[in-house]
């Protein structure tokens, strides 16, 4: 039986620091490698980076990132933030990385699921979809969660299945970074209505909402930053208590 | 030398970081020439079936693999790379395979497919490649199609709504459905016992 994965995710901007890191006595600061190394060591099942700078510089340290992190972490590797074409996904797996998660790309121009999953496969297409609330429904958002696009989240990502994602990344902008925990009531939306993989993302505070994400979401994997980066928890913590709670971790 | 065929997968970089970190010496092989002083060969994965006979082909890298089989020479297929060295497979019907484990590959009936994630692999019987690895490890798996019947050749299975092969072996030649490359230290484990012992 499949396992649920834990995903931790590094931020990853233009001087190579992992934004929104307490670094404490965790790791030093502008070592990415390092830190996905420790989470690596920890049981982590894959790792997730993030360009927030979004610019070629920011970029360059990207790929520089995972091209480090691909010589010495044997899990599958993700990478996204400003990826625009195909050109940017051939560059990112070029790189050493698995799969590549586009956003806002794939919001302007659909096609780019499709094209990019005809020449790479459909296993390293992640769509990710920055979701925010809006009445009694969620939006897709673009640029960051900064842009209403009007579309309807759930829609957005079933239509990113048919043209090819072979797995949602699925955030709460409402949540992220708040530690409330995740968006319940759109994690089961979505792992209801498509039949890829989905990532849960956004607003992990603590173990419960991890494990609600789950049993409660339907989540297939849970990408998990502030709380292992603050050093509260380990990846073997949150394992731990999760196998407790009855759910197949590796 | 370990030579990995190179027909443009692409976790061709990934197997070759892997065993770099495990200290083998190895290489692509991307025409005939290029097997000059291998002597292990590993057909990676990821594609699709048909696509990656043509590209294998294209580089005239079919019969010196067949030849490879045939003088019983160490191999390792890995993930598309294993279901190459079946008889075919229902995602390329017109195309034949390697044919020398039996059988063909069908495409898996689970609710979700492609079978991506972490999954427990039983071990059948004892091998070398499995050598010091818990029976039940859990390796990495991203595919849609697979072997199935736990006959004949069959090392190891997994089950993702229904049983398929895992690892399969006979003579110098195995094959894996998972990616020991992206398994972690049980998969630099098996990539160690295949390197050294099979």
């Amino acid at each position: 039986m499949l396992t649920i994965r834990m995903v931790p995710c590094l931020d990853v901007d233009e001087i190579g620091v992992v934004k929104g890191v307490r670094f404490k006595d965790l790791v030093r600061a502008g070592d990415p490698v390092e830190l996905a190394r420790r989470y690596y060591e920890q049981g982590a099942d894959e790792i997730a980076f993030l360009d927030v700078g979004a610019s070629w510089k920011s970029r360059g340290t990207l790929l520089d990132v995972v091209r480090d992190v691909s010589r010495a972490v044997f899990v599958p590797l993700s990478a996204g933030g400003g990826v625009g074409s195909t050109d940017d996904f051939r560059e990112i797996l070029r790189a050493g990385a698995d799969k590549v998660s586009v956003c806002t790309a794939a919001l302007e121009r659909p096609t780019l699921l499709t094209e990019a999953a005809s020449e790479f496969g459909s296993q390293c297409v992640v769509l990710s979809v920055d979701a925010g609330r809006a009445g009694g429904s969620w939006h897709a958002f673009a640029k960051g969660g900064r842009v209403d696009t009007g579309r309807d989240a759930v829609e957005w990502a079933i239509e990113g299945e048919k043209r090819g994602a072979g797995e949602i990344l699925l955030n709460s902008i409402d949540r992220d970074g708040t530690g409330q925990g995740y968006d319940l009531e759109l994690l089961a939306l979505v792992t209801a209505a498509v039949r890829v993989p989905v990532i849960a993302s956004g607003g992990a505070g603590d173990f419960e909402q991890i494990g609600a994400a789950i049993t409660e979401g339907g989540a297939d994997a849970v990408l998990v930053a502030s709380l292992l980066h603050s050093g509260r928890a380990t990846i073997a913590d949150i394992k731990g208590y999760l196998k407790d709670k009855g759910v197949n971790v590796r | 030398m370990i030579g990995i065929i190179d027909y443009g997968a692409g976790n061709l970089d990934s197997v070759l970081k892997a065993l770099g970190w495990l200290g083998f010496e190895a290489g692509t092989v991307a025409s005939p020439d290029g097997m000059t002083g291998v002597d292990k060969l590993i057909i990676p994965g990821v594609g699709s079936f048909g696509a990656a006979l043509d590209r294998i082909m294209d580089r005239g890298l079919e019969v010196p693999i067949m030849d490879w089989i045939a003088d019983d020479r160490p191999l390792l297929g890995i993930c598309l790379g294993m279901q190459l060295l079946f008889e075919g497979s229902e995602e390329s019907p017109d195309r034949a395979g390697f044919g020398f484990f039996r059988g063909t590959c069908r495409r898996l009936l689970a609710r979700k497919v492609p079978h991506m994630g972490w999954n427990d692999v039983e071990v059948l019987r004892p091998d070398p490649l499995f050598e010091d690895v818990e029976n039940g490890e859990r390796f990495y798996f991203i595919h849609g199609y697979a072997a199935f019947g736990r006959g004949n050749d069959a090392l190891a299975m997994s089950d993702h709504d229904g049983g398929f092969v895992a690892a399969a072996g006979r003579n110098n030649v195995r094959g894996v459905q998972f990616h020991p490359e992206k398994s972690g230290p049980a998969g630099l484990r098996l990539l160690m016992n295949w390197g050294t012992k099979c």
